[in-house]
């Protein structure tokens, strides 16, 4: 062991020895990228086929706590940008990863996120071949920041865009809604409010390959980050053209999470959420679609929500479950819980 | 959730939609000569747009929504004396999250936050408590907001502030009470009110009787309600009944949550802690007497107002509402949100002129975010 410390110090962040042994026993060791140069050397057979194309996203990603109920900031920083490319219909192949720590960070968390970070790679399919950290004084980052890019492959012919939903379209999400969000609220420990409920933090690239599969004409996917399912289905209605009603006795909801919100005065439907995704299928292969989430953990959840239609154009509502309709905007700023 | 699908059970609404309706025809109200029911509390509000209820009732019932939003109704020179203490070297001010982003005339709490001023969002005064214990070199200042509901717990909070002889807490109290303004309302010559449904929460504090005078005096029904949607529809409904009758009687229908007479403790910590001021200004409404309370002179020490001499302490400047802004027409029932010309247009949640736009129990915030101002249908 040639890190003798147990806090990262700006000397870890020096450029020298210090920083070396850092990289090298928190991160390559467990990371094991292919090559130590500066920049990751690859190849992929899917990528030599006629009419393939690239997907390449970035994502940073900051959480308070950096640990809490179902996972750390490591499986979101993995699992988000394994969504991101998912999302888009790609198959997810490389990731990079750097970090912002701030002085003073225990070496042992930055082990542990380390260390999930190469389990939800492996568990996705994945290989994180590049990274870089950067040690920042007390203050200047509030414990780790994390940043990932990811590369993927967009097989031949899979054209998959949010403009692309058509009025008839059905919408599917794989789960219930607002976990993480409300274990992230429960965990920041100042509410008092104790829960069971655990982060729905996922990597969804088998599960989109599955979905893909069985709905060839997919249209568009979107996952459900900042902003929940309210916010993902008005820039679809946006970009598409046409309007989306979801069906308020349909949307997959925990008794605990609705109860955390009615006491805070939230709408579930803002909360976010690191492992669920709404996707559009043509109505005649929304049932192929529900089987093939419902056959993977964490598409057991599946069912329909909604769908698009020619009307109200650009605009979300919801029926009710009184049998009244109402419109379901964008969130504007973060979701401020009420006074009374 | 238990204890709250019950209360929105559709067949259940649906039934007592009838049964409004059956006796709206009844009494003669129509659409040209609607029966006018006034929900004070913002809470009221936002559970009818969120749940349609205005668009379900008979066309004969119409909704007025009253001025129980404490956002809502704090006036702006208020929050710009908030926003002098919270930019106050070495404060530390805490503020509940909804009045992060209420307009001043120059600045909301959360654009001062961003200038530099240390704001922090707290879910309970105690939270601000416990936020002075750990930074005894700071100076924290709570923002002691809303009516009865939540006045008992930031007086519990100074009352341990003064057990523990804290000397960096402070409160700037802007505490107001509902029977107030209604007396204000009722007074006004243009008010055209057939009844009320009250604030539920406020009477789980103060209990049904404060509002004895609506029915003596006034001769109006007031019925103390719950949140739910079957709840405000029984209320309607129950403030129709009188209206047949041709009674005026303070009924309770939250009952398994309102005591007639209120919570006693709460009662206690209230009168220990505050008093009333001799009047305290509203958005809309203007200065109304005896509708705010202040800290007592024996918790003087605890009295942001003072500490900093500030506000009704000091000098109070006069600042305008911002031009155009109709928020004081909307607040007392004689316009609706979207007969504003600001509506949608130079006020919207992004960007918003007046306060009924901010806080999600605000009037116009209910009307835009759940489309009654934008659905077709």
């Amino acid at each position: 062991m040639a890190l003798r410390d147990t806090r990262v110090t700006l000397a870890h962040g020096g450029g020298g020895k210090a920083m070396r042994d850092l990289i090298e026993e928190v991160f390559t060791a467990v990371f094991a990228p292919p090559g130590m140069e500066d920049q990751a050397r690859l190849t992929a057979e899917a990528l030599a086929e006629p009419g393939a194309r690239l997907a390449f996203t970035t994502d940073s990603y900051v959480v308070t706590p950096v640990e809490f109920p179902g996972g750390d900031i490591g499986k979101i920083a993995v699992c988000g940008t394994v969504n991101d490319l998912a999302v888009g219909g790609a198959k997810p192949l490389w990731l990079s990863a750097a970090f912002i720590i701030e002085e003073g960070t225990e070496i042992a968390l930055l082990h542990r996120i380390a260390a999930t970070m190469a389990r939800e790679a492996e568990a996705a399919g994945v290989r994180i071949v590049t990274g870089d950290t950067k040690v920042v004084g007390r203050g200047a980052c509030d414990g780790v920041f994390v940043t990932t890019a990811g590369v993927g492959v967009i097989a031949a012919g899979r054209e998959m865009a949010a403009g692309l939903v058509r009025p008839g379209d059905v919408a599917i999400v794989n789960g219930v809604l607002g976990d993480h969000g409300a274990t992230i609220l429960a965990a920041r420990g100042d509410l008092a409010l104790s829960s069971t409920i655990e982060s729905d933090c996922a990597a969804l690239g088998h599960l989109m390959a599955d979905a893909m599969q069985a709905a060839p004409d997919m249209r568009a996917a979107r996952d459900l980050t900042r902003g929940g399912l309210a916010s993902a289905l008005n820039e679809i209605a946006q970009a598409a053209g046409c309007g989306i009603v979801i069906d308020e006795t349909a949307l997959p909801l925990r008794a605990e999470v609705v109860g955390m919100c009615e006491i805070l005065g939230l709408d579930p439907l803002y909360l976010a959420n690191e492992g669920r995704v709404v996707t559009f299928v043509p109505e005649a292969q929304a049932e192929a679609t529900l089987a093939a989430m419902r056959a993977r953990p964490e598409g057991a959840g599946a069912c329909i929500v909604g769908r698009a239609v020619a009307e109200h154009t650009g605009q979300v509502r919801m029926r009710t479950a009184f049998g009244g309709s109402r419109i379901v905007d964008m969130l504007v700023g973060e979701q401020l819980p009420r006074i009374c | 959730m238990k204890f709250a699908s019950e209360f929105r059970d559709p067949k259940l609404a649906k039934a007592l939609l009838a049964e409004i309706a059956k006796l709206a025809d009844q009494i003669g109200a129509s659409k040209e000569k609607p029966v006018h029911i006034m929900e004070i509390c913002g809470g009221h509000t936002h559970s009818i747009f969120r749940y349609g209820l205005d668009k379900l009732i008979h066309e004969g019932v119409e909704f007025i929504h009253g001025p129980g939003c404490p956002v809502c109704v704090l006036p702006r020179a208020r929050v710009d004396e908030c926003i002098e203490i919270a930019q106050k070297e070495g404060v530390i001010f805490c503020t509940f999250g909804d009045a992060m982003r209420v307009p001043g005339s120059k600045l909301s709490l959360l654009q001062a936050k961003a200038e530099g001023a240390d704001v922090r969002m707290v879910y309970s005064p105690l939270d601000a408590l416990e936020i002075a214990r750990r930074n005894p070199a700071r100076e924290v200042v709570f923002f002691g907001l809303g009516f009865e509901t939540t006045t008992p717990s930031t007086a519990l909070a100074i009352q341990a502030a003064a057990r523990e002889g804290l000397t960096n807490f402070s409160v700037f109290c802007n505490h107001i009470t509902v029977p107030e303004p209604i007396k204000a309302l009722l007074d006004d010559p243009h008010m055209c009110l057939d009844g009320f449904i009250g604030p539920g929460h406020v009477s789980m504090v103060i209990g049904i009787h404060p509002y004895d005078f609506i029915a003596q005096y006034y001769g109006k029904p007031i019925v103390v309600a719950g949140f739910e949607p079957t709840d405000l529809l029984q209320s309607v409904l129950m403030v129709l009944r009188q209206i047949a009758e041709g009674a005026a009687r303070v009924e309770n229908q939250y009952a398994r949550v309102v005591p007639e007479h209120g919570n006693k403790v709460s009662i206690a910590a209230i009168e220990d802690v505050y008093e009333k001021r001799p009047s305290f200004e509203w958005r809309g409404l203007g200065e109304i007497d005896a509708s705010g309370l202040r800290i007592r002179t024996s918790y003087r020490a605890f009295d942001a107002e003072e500490k900093f001499a500030i506000g009704y302490a000091g000098v109070r400047a006069v600042v305008e509402e911002a031009e155009g802004c109709a928020c004081g027409a909307v607040m007392t029932g004689r316009m609706k949100p979207p007969a504003c010309p600001q509506f949608g247009k130079g006020c919207t949640p992004e960007m918003p002129l007046g306060a009924l736009m901010v806080s999600s129990e605000g009037a116009c915030a209910a009307y835009w975010q759940y489309g009654g101002a934008r659905a077709a249908e």
